[in-house]
């Protein structure tokens, strides 16, 4: 480091250190209000999460205020080296938090490791300016003006964030930009000392800081896809990893969302509409629905609809994750979703694997509802190919019918045409249908049966979806959407997860 | 590291090479058929027996369990295989090993007099991968950024493979057969015997590095022998081959968690009560009327003598040679080639850029031959931990040295050797290996070297001599299940031939 800057050329710093209390106290309230809303956003319950890291990081200005007495002399040279690692340090707090998210065991160390040291830093600021001016002003007037340029930059910060910079900008560039301003503070000071007091090795490492932030700011949407949870559009109130699966639960409003493998399953604005779509008209088939098999479907929404067919004595769910069917049976949150009815006395819940499961039972019933994940990798792909669909008959009572969730015939007709091949070429016979649920687009299903499924359908009481009308049109298919030649899906050549791959990819572009 | 060092017990093989001397035996057994070793050939020539009705025969093996190189074993992960580890859908010629599949329910039917083979046994999809480039593609032939050359080579190499395929030769017979011995004996096809494939690929312009290394990486996992040791007869076998017979799609494969243990076993189920095994046979003596054989009954510790009406030898040439009166000289051309076969248990599934995890996955940069996935064809739709069985043929060095080189070796380098080879092909398998088991062979393969398929030192030790009957892979110069069963099933009815015995043949169209 360069030798300390003489008395005057402080002295003809005056009125941009006082401007420079200005940026810094807004930067500063910027990084707490990022730190507090990315704690709510990925741990939930807002008003705990602001209170601890607005205490914290309170607390870590005090720690930065009582160091700031250890500063004995370069005082200059001290506020720009710590201008220039809160512009590191503060301003990457966002995107280094939403990468960190789900790699780290517990969240909460890293974010609050980061309120301190920015709190801290935070507070050597004021405490520094203060003594770099003390030559220049009254004392009075000294604390009138760094307090007043302080407090004005806070308000400035409060309004800004809600308004401008979390809609416009998101978190990770609001970061990165505050990194910049704290940066452009420690830069300009450098560049209005004379020459003989260049601080040669600050300069370079502020440049060096301007520049990763920069490349931060515009490389940020890149940065997003890394983080896993910044790709979610709304707050993440909920997420586990289980051995299965990664559960994400998201609310804005009222609209719930839960994500398995980031995969959108429901959104409880139009989940409805899936989910008597889903099961309504192949209950509404079956004569006398006594005894129901569900295969996934462990968010309970689908028994829900189950259970508001008068005549159902028994309903076995079988889902992989016992993740999942104990949060959607016990979060106070989530069972007014599906009305309690994983813990309905007629359901029997039960985790396995469904292949594995079907292969050994020996039951039939009367209706079976097949509410897979969509098969976007091999090991998924198994559960839609031949092999399943001849458990599957065998399970399906004489009488008694079976849906498929079969993705949608219009983002990938190949894909969805090729499961009712597959249903056929075990023995079925099938018709299609599809609905319009917004939160998915266009989506399908396929009935299958021993023999002919005809059009009488009796629904129960209390749709806000389907009426006898639209679920007769659900089953006429436009030119768009219409049957084609597809091959069996088997174990073998698995075709389908090509299909669904190679059509979902196109269009999604 | 934790793991085992295993191998053929060497210690027992090596008793053989000390006579038994004259000390008289503690028991004599009395036997129709003795069956000498329990390796494929062996349990195919009881599985015959038994087939045929034939009660009088016992089989003793050297090792505590049968299955020869097709044994497998077990960890609380899955079953996994020490040595050969599928069957190709066999051709409609080797009848002997379709009424087996038939028998074991592995065809569960036939249509228009073809096999429908059951789902669950063929490999599932996507069944091999090949990082080639930095990328995994699909399939094990090199087909993406290929030169022009390159892809014309390859295009045409395999149009003259399946030529070769089609060919039937002057005798009516298919040019390239499984088992061999149905092979066309055209003078000009045998002529391909005399020469090494590398001479023959040199002499037709197959010089693309890519479609080279293909080509060696098929005769060392077919032969565990380098391109330049096999003779251009066998190098065109293994394309020409295999015409898989199958009511579908018969260019597939069946495979098992313990690989063809899955088939040692059901066939050593079908004879459990025939089965001697920790016998080591010392001396076998054709007499006038029958043979004698003198063995050693390890886990008792004593002396036993069989008398038999005929044995069927079944055993490699090189020990039969050592254990046989008057064989001495018959293992003369035969040569083995050594392998490694490791099974590294890991707590999750290995990825990758480009094509999915597949039942086989290779690497063109790698020496080692890949790794197979034990849990490939499980049910389950989401991986978990899984044992993946990694092949090396030491075919770089001479038999002999190589053999000196896997017993000298420690256990901890062949697992670093293991560690870094699956760690290069999959970096995020980095800590997700928790346990390495490997298994030497010293004698895993006849070695198919020019001139031996053809020539007289083959054809003369296959030649049966009652009482004695000649079988194993060895006899048809090629180490496959095929190959095997076949030599066994022939020799087993023709000791029952020999013996009196009607039977129907299994061989038989």
């Amino acid at each position: 480091m360069a030798e300390a800057p003489a008395g005057d050329a402080v002295t003809r710093l005056g009125p941009i250190l006082l401007f420079s209390a200005f940026v810094v106290a807004t930067c500063g309230l910027v990084y707490e209000l990022l730190a507090g809303t990315l704690a709510s956003y990925l741990l939930g319950d807002s008003v705990t999460q602001f209170s601890t890291v607005i205490g914290t990081y309170l607390f870590a200005m005090g720690m930065g205020a009582w160091l700031s007495r250890g500063v004995k002399r370069n005082e200059l040279a001290v506020f720009i080296r710590v201008e220039i690692l809160i512009a590191a340090v503060g301003g990457g707090s966002a995107a280094l938090l939403f990468l960190l998210f789900d790699r780290v065991a517990d969240f909460r160390l890293p974010l609050y490791g980061l309120v301190l040291l920015i709190g801290t830093l935070v507070g050597l600021e004021v405490p520094l300016l203060m003594r770099l001016l003390k030559d220049r002003l009254e004392f009075g007037d000294l604390v009138s003006k760094v307090l007043t340029f302080d407090y004005i930059g806070a308000l400035a910060a409060s309004l800004l964030f809600p308004l401008v910079l979390v809609p416009q900008l998101g978190l990770i560039r609001t970061g990165f930009l505050f990194g910049l301003a704290n940066v452009a503070v420690a830069l300009g000071l450098l560049a209005m000392l004379p020459a003989r007091a260049r601080l040669r090795g600050e300069m370079a490492a502020g440049i060096v800081v301007a520049a990763a932030l920069v490349a931060g700011f515009f490389g940020a949407e890149r940065l997003q896809k890394l983080a896993e949870v910044a790709a979610y559009q709304a707050p993440v109130i909920y997420a586990a990893s289980t051995p299965y699966q990664r559960i994400v639960l998201t609310k804005a409003g009222d609209d719930l969302r839960l994500y398995l493998n980031a995969n959108l399953q429901f959104s409880s604005r139009d989940e409805y509409r899936y989910h008597e779509a889903l099961v309504h008209p192949a209950l509404g088939r079956v004569a006398r629905p006594a005894r129901v098999l569900v295969l996934g479907g462990g968010d309970g929404l689908a028994l829900r609809e189950i259970l508001k067919h008068p005549g159902v004595a028994a309903i076995t769910l079988v889902d992989l994750d016992p993740a999942m069917t104990r949060l959607f049976g016990q979060s106070a949150m989530l069972t007014p979703l599906n009305h309690g009815a994983l813990t309905d006395r007629r359901v029997t819940v039960i985790n396995a694997d469904a292949f594995v499961w079907l292969r050994a039972n020996r039951r039939q019933y009367d209706a079976v509802i097949v509410d897979f994940p969509d098969p976007t990798n091999f090991s998924v792909g198994k559960l839609y190919t031949l092999s399943l669909y001849r458990e599957l008959a065998r399970a399906i009572a004489p009488d008694g019918i079976a849906v498929v969730q079969s993705t949608s015939p219009l983002a990938a007709p190949n894909a969805y045409w090729t499961v009712a091949t597959t249903l056929e070429a075990a023995g079925l016979r099938t018709r299609g249908y599809h609905a319009n649920v917004p939160s998915f687009g266009e989506w399908g299903f396929i009935l299958a049966a021993h023999g002919p499924i005809g059009d009488a359908v009796r629904l129960p009481p209390g749709l806000r979806f389907l009426t006898p009308a639209t679920q007769a049109a659900l089953f006429d298919f436009p030119a768009d959407m219409a049957r084609r030649p597809t091959e069996v899906n088997r174990l073998d050549n698995q075709v389908l997860v090509r299909a669904f791959d190679a059509e979902w990819s196109r269009f999604e572009g | 590291m934790p793991g085992t060092l295993g191998g053929a017990d060497m210690a027992r093989g090596h008793l053989l090479r000390r006579p038994f001397g004259d000390a008289a035996p503690a028991e004599t057994r009395r036997t129709g058929i003795a069956i000498l070793g329990g390796g494929v050939a062996g349990l195919a020539a009881a599985w015959t027996l038994a087939e045929a009705g034939y009660r009088d025969f016992r089989l003793l093996e050297l090792e505590d369990r049968s299955g020869g190189n097709a044994r497998s074993r077990r960890n609380a992960i899955s079953a996994y295989p020490l040595g050969a580890h599928y069957l190709p859908i066999p051709n409609a010629e080797a009848v002997g090993v379709r009424h087996l599949l038939d028998r074991l329910g592995i065809i569960t039917g036939w249509q228009g007099g073809k096999p429908v083979f059951d789902p669950y046994q063929l490999v599932s999809d996507p069944d091999e991968r090949l990082l080639r480039l930095g990328r995994w593609q699909e399939g094990l032939v090199p087909n993406v950024a290929l030169g022009r050359a390159d892809r014309e080579q390859i295009d045409r190499f395999f149009a003259r493979m399946a030529a070769f395929g089609a060919m039937t030769g002057h005798d009516g017979r298919p040019a390239f057969a499984i088992p061999m011995e149905l092979s066309s004996r055209d003078p000009e096809l045998l002529a391909l015997d005399g020469r090494s494939w590398t001479a023959w690929l040199d002499a037709h312009g197959y010089t693309s590095a890519d479609l080279r290394a293909h080509i060696r990486y098929v005769c060392r996992d077919e032969y565990g022998t380098e391109p330049g040791d096999v003779s251009a007869w066998t190098g065109v076998h293994y394309f020409a081959g295999r015409r898989g017979d199958a009511a579908g799609d018969g260019d597939q494969v069946l495979s098992w968690p313990g690989g063809n243990g899955h088939l040692a076993e059901a066939m050593a189920a079908r004879v459990a009560g025939h089965i001697d095994s920790g016998h080591v046979v010392g001396a076998v003596k054709a007499t006038g009327d029958g043979v004698v054989i003198d063995a050693l009954d390890a886990p008792g510790r004593r002396r036993v003598r069989i008398v038999a009406d005929a044995a069927i030898v079944a055993m490699p040439r090189f020990v039969a040679a050592h254990v046989v009166a008057g064989w001495a000289g018959s293992a003369a051309g035969f040569s083995y080639a050594p392998w490694v076969v490791a099974n590294a248990s890991v707590d999750r599934l290995p990825g990758g850029r480009g094509a999915a995890l597949a039942w086989d996955n290779v690497s063109a940069t790698s020496n080692s031959l890949g790794y197979v996935v034990a849990t490939h064809q499980g049910l389950a739709s989401v991986g978990g931990p899984s044992v993946l069985t990694w092949y090396l043929p030491l075919s770089e060095l001479a038999p002999a040295k190589a053999r000196a080189l896997l017993q000298a070796r420690p256990l901890a380098d062949w697992q670093r050797i293991v560690h870094d080879d699956l760690v290069a092909m999959n970096p995020d398998l980095q800590g997700a290996i928790s346990r390495i088991d490997v298994w030497r062979w010293g004698h895993a393969m006849v070695r198919p070297v020019p001139g031996f398929i053809w020539g007289p030192e083959r054809q003369a030790a296959a030649r049966f001599a009652p009482p004695l009957f000649a079988a194993h892979s060895d006899l048809s110069g090629i180490s496959i299940f095929e190959e095997a069963h076949y030599r066994g099933t022939l020799a087993a009815e023709a000791a029952m031939r020999h013996a009196g015995f009607a039977h129907h043949s299994l061989l038989a169209a």
